[in-house]
């Protein structure tokens, strides 16, 4: 039987070539992998090699010829013995090149023009009321989240750098390598790359890890992991395996450190599928938020921050207290305006509407807690109620978690703006140490304030 | 330190031999068949093909026990076909269908089987060593005797993770086999232009890791060195090294101008060292199989592949909503 040897396509984008030269002439018996022409497109010239063994019975295109379609008819092949003309008279049985037919477009969803109703909310509290509250600090409440789903599953483990002997860089795993043992509380070497990626592989096996970051800044050295191998496994797995860990740590600027220990990572996470992204400012939700990461089924990115370490807040003394991903907190409510922020800059929002409420502007200030997933449903029934947007963040401006938020408003409640939504950020510059100018570099809660007397026009 | 270059000649049976002359095979028609729907454009993107290098993971998975893990890089094909899995459902794969084991989603360089153990299918170069070492993290710390397999190239193993990997795998007694596979050129470098050490396997000795060169084009030599490895790791004496010394026939990937080396060269490790016709010999010469029987396999392997790349082509392409799944787990199921 004959078969038709057809023009290749040698890459993923090739679409004709020039059959630069035919090493085999008619006649020759080949075998599968031997050369039989060299094939030139305007990035490479290549080597074409058999698939199927017989005899090369006609060559079609002659070398040298310029423009030749993939999959056109080069030259017929034909088994040993046999004679072109005996099967010149059947149809060659060359496969057809059926490329499968392009996927019909995925109708997007319009968008529309309306203004929409209001979406849903859940606005349901933290905790029953009348539960009693405890004074903590941010660092206890962390270390109380991992020692309680550490005892409540024996596939969770910490690993990171300074983690257990030294009790932590910044003492958030204090105690824990004196209850949980050496096996469970790892202390690694000063190699982030490595051991996100062998956590990342105790995970595809079934241990629930969370890695500590001393701070974000060195995650970037593992960023590959995070995104390629944590991330994207469950979708490129088909959802047979994925990597339920949580990678957590100090992230954002401390004080004085300079711009490779200054860095807010908020907006650089959030934009990948695949992982969640928490950045809590209180106690409680640094508690409730970091035990529903451990049990989350996905990777999760939990950026704390240090200043916040040491600060106390309230928190509900009851047994398992948990935040769900994806719900705001409402800090305050208000009329004027909406500020919206998460992590350290709700302490600009928070002192900014103190402040703006004495001069008579009663600001709503919304905690988002998660980025992603993000409750932009609290944003945007807000804003339609306060007609007036400001974010607060300390990363940088362009591309940052507030222009989202922008977009995410304009596409949701054009028509309730009555001033164009203001992102306070961190100054578009690496941090600088001097002390004057690393204060000039951050957010100000003066700044928060002036962009609220923008909006509100006053 | 056990670093030193195998010497002892091993044997088989007749059956495993027949055994390693199908599994072998079997990836190389799979390949071949890939190479030829790729020209067809039925396979997109990039395609790594493994022919050549055969021996290699039929070898080591004669090796291995039930339940042990492997991972490996972007040439996976033959790492699937070695471990059990599906030839059609990685075909289908190939294709971006909906019978492909990732659905359609992963392709060629991305496929995985819990149920076979197989941890993918990794697209950049070196992440999959770390992530090895990682299996064995877990299996060390579920103290269920099991070992990993972690695959590599020659290539890979210039990236900076994989001594940190090395160094972790050492400290921790990690039940880790790290498996070079030099087939020589990292893409288009040859290994003396790209690697200051001659034998990669000596570097493990900075970290403690014994390990052995490995003539990769012979399937009994690489079962033997595997052997081995596997013994050592399930003794609970942490990694160890194998640099298994092969030859990719085919380009880097499905686009490669063929230019860094000679097509003698190709052609006399072909010709003179091929692991498929090195097991047809013992075969024959053992009077283990007639040139008839060979045969009878050679149509029952083309059988399988032609039914996998009918499969390929008939399977449906994902449905649309596809796009939208697998992207997280469900927080209530887990």
């Amino acid at each position: 039987m004959a078969t038709e040897i057809l023009m290749p396509a040698l890459s993923p984008t090739m679409e004709e070539g020039t059959l630069a030269k035919w090493l085999v002439k008619e006649g020759d018996t080949v075998a599968s992998g031997d050369i039989l022409a060299e094939i030139e497109t305007d990035k490479a010239t290549m080597e074409f090699e058999a698939v199927d063994e017989g005899v090369i019975a006609k060559i079609l295109i002659p070398e040298g010829s310029e423009g030749v379609k993939v999959n056109t008819a080069i030259a017929v092949l034909i088994e040993e013995g046999e004679s072109l003309e005996s099967v010149a008279t059947t149809t060659p049985a060359a496969i057809p090149a059926t490329a499968p037919a392009a996927p019909q477009e995925a109708a997007p969803t319009p968008p529309t023009t309306q203004a929409p109703a209001a979406p849903q909310s859940d606005l349901t509290p933290d905790w029953p009321e009348g539960t009693p509250l405890k004074s903590q600090t941010v660092r206890e409440a962390l270390r109380d989240a991992m020692a309680e789903e550490m005892r409540a599953d024996e596939d969770v483990y910490l690993m990171g750098e300074e983690v257990a002997e030294y009790q932590g860089a910044y003492k958030i795993s204090q105690g824990l390598l004196d209850e949980f043992g050496p096996k469970r509380v790892i202390d690694t070497p000063i190699t982030e790359h490595g051991f996100a990626g062998i956590a990342v592989g105790s995970a595809y096996a079934g241990l629930k890890p969370i890695v500590e970051f001393m701070t974000f800044n060195f995650a970037v050295q593992a960023m590959d992991q995070i995104i390629n191998s944590a991330a994207k496994t469950l979708y490129m797995s088909g959802g047979q395996m994925g990597a339920p860990m949580v990678f957590r740590g100090a992230n954002g600027a401390a004080a004085r450190v300079g711009a490779q220990h200054s860095q807010d990572y908020a907006a650089w996470f959030m934009q990948v599928p695949g992982l969640k992204v928490v950045m809590p400012y209180s106690a409680s939700d640094a508690k409730g938020l970091l035990k529903t990461a451990i049990r989350d089924p996905n990777p999760v990115i939990f950026l704390e921050n240090e200043i916040l370490y040491g600060r106390s807040f309230d928190v509900p003394d009851m047994d398992d207290f948990t935040v769900p991903f994806g719900k705001a907190r409402i800090w305050r409510e208000g009329t004027d305006v909406t500020i919206v922020s998460f992590g350290i800059g709700m302490q600009y929002a928070l002192e900014a509407a103190d402040k703006l409420a004495e001069d008579g502007i009663s600001a709503e200030v919304i905690d988002l807690r998660t980025l992603r997933p993000m409750d932009t449903a609290t944003i945007i029934n807000s804003v339609m109620k306060t007609n007036r947007c400001v974010t607060v963040e300390e990363g940088w401006p362009q591309g940052s978690v507030g222009s989202y938020i922008s977009s995410v408003i304009m596409q949701q409640a054009f028509d309730y703006l009555d001033a164009p939504v203001i992102n306070c950020t961190g100054k578009d510059v690496p941090m600088p140490y001097a002390a004057n100018l690393e204060k000039l570099a951050l957010v100000t809660t003066d700044e928060v304030i002036a962009a609220v007397k923008q909006v509100t026009y006053r | 330190m056990a670093a030193r270059k195998s010497t002892k000649k091993p044997t088989a049976s007749g059956k495993e031999l027949t055994k390693f002359y199908r599994e072998m095979l079997l990836i190389r028609r799979f390949e071949e068949k890939a190479g030829q729907l790729y020209g067809m454009g039925l396979i997109g993107g990039f395609c790594h093909l493994y022919i050549g290098q055969e021996a290699v993971v039929v070898g080591l998975e004669a090796a291995a026990e039930e339940g042990d893990k492997r991972i490996t890089s972007y040439r996976d094909h033959g790492h699937m076909l070695a471990c059990g899995m599906d030839p059609g459902g990685v075909m289908a794969e190939l294709t971006g269908r909906a019978g492909g084991y990732s659905r359609g989603k992963g392709g060629s360089m991305h496929m995985f089987s819990k149920e076979k153990n197989f941890y993918g299918g990794h697209g950049i170069v070196g992440a999959q060593v770390p992530l090895g070492a990682g299996l064995a993290f877990a299996d060390k710390y579920k103290g269920n005797g099991r070992v990993s397999f972690a695959y590599f190239g020659d290539g890979a193993s210039n990236q900076g993770q994989v001594y940190e990997s090395f160094n972790m795998a050492a400290l921790w007694d990690l039940p880790v086999i790290f498996v070079i596979e030099n087939n020589q050129y990292a893409m288009g470098t040859a290994q003396k232009r790209s690697t200051s050490t001659p034998d990669i396997y000596t570097r493990g000795q900075a970290f403690g890791i014994p390990g052995e060169q490995v003539d990769g084009m012979d399937v009994l030599a690489v079962k033997a060195a595997g052997e081995k490895a596997v013994a050592h790791c399930r003794a609970g004496k942490g990694p160890y090294i194998l640099e298994i010394k092969t030859y990719r026939y085919r380009g880097h990937s499905m686009s490669d101008p063929a230019k860094y080396r000679t097509r003698e060269e190709v052609q006399k490790m072909r010709e003179e060292r091929d692991a498929i016709e090195h097991v047809r010999k013992l075969l024959l010469a053992g009077k283990h199989a007639t040139e008839e029987d060979l045969k009878a396999i050679d149509k029952d392997i083309k059988n399988i592949v032609n039914k996998a790349a009918d499969f390929a082509k008939e399977s449906p392409e994902p449905a649309l909503e596809e796009l939208w799944t697998d992207i997280y787990a469900d927080a209530a199921t887990a």
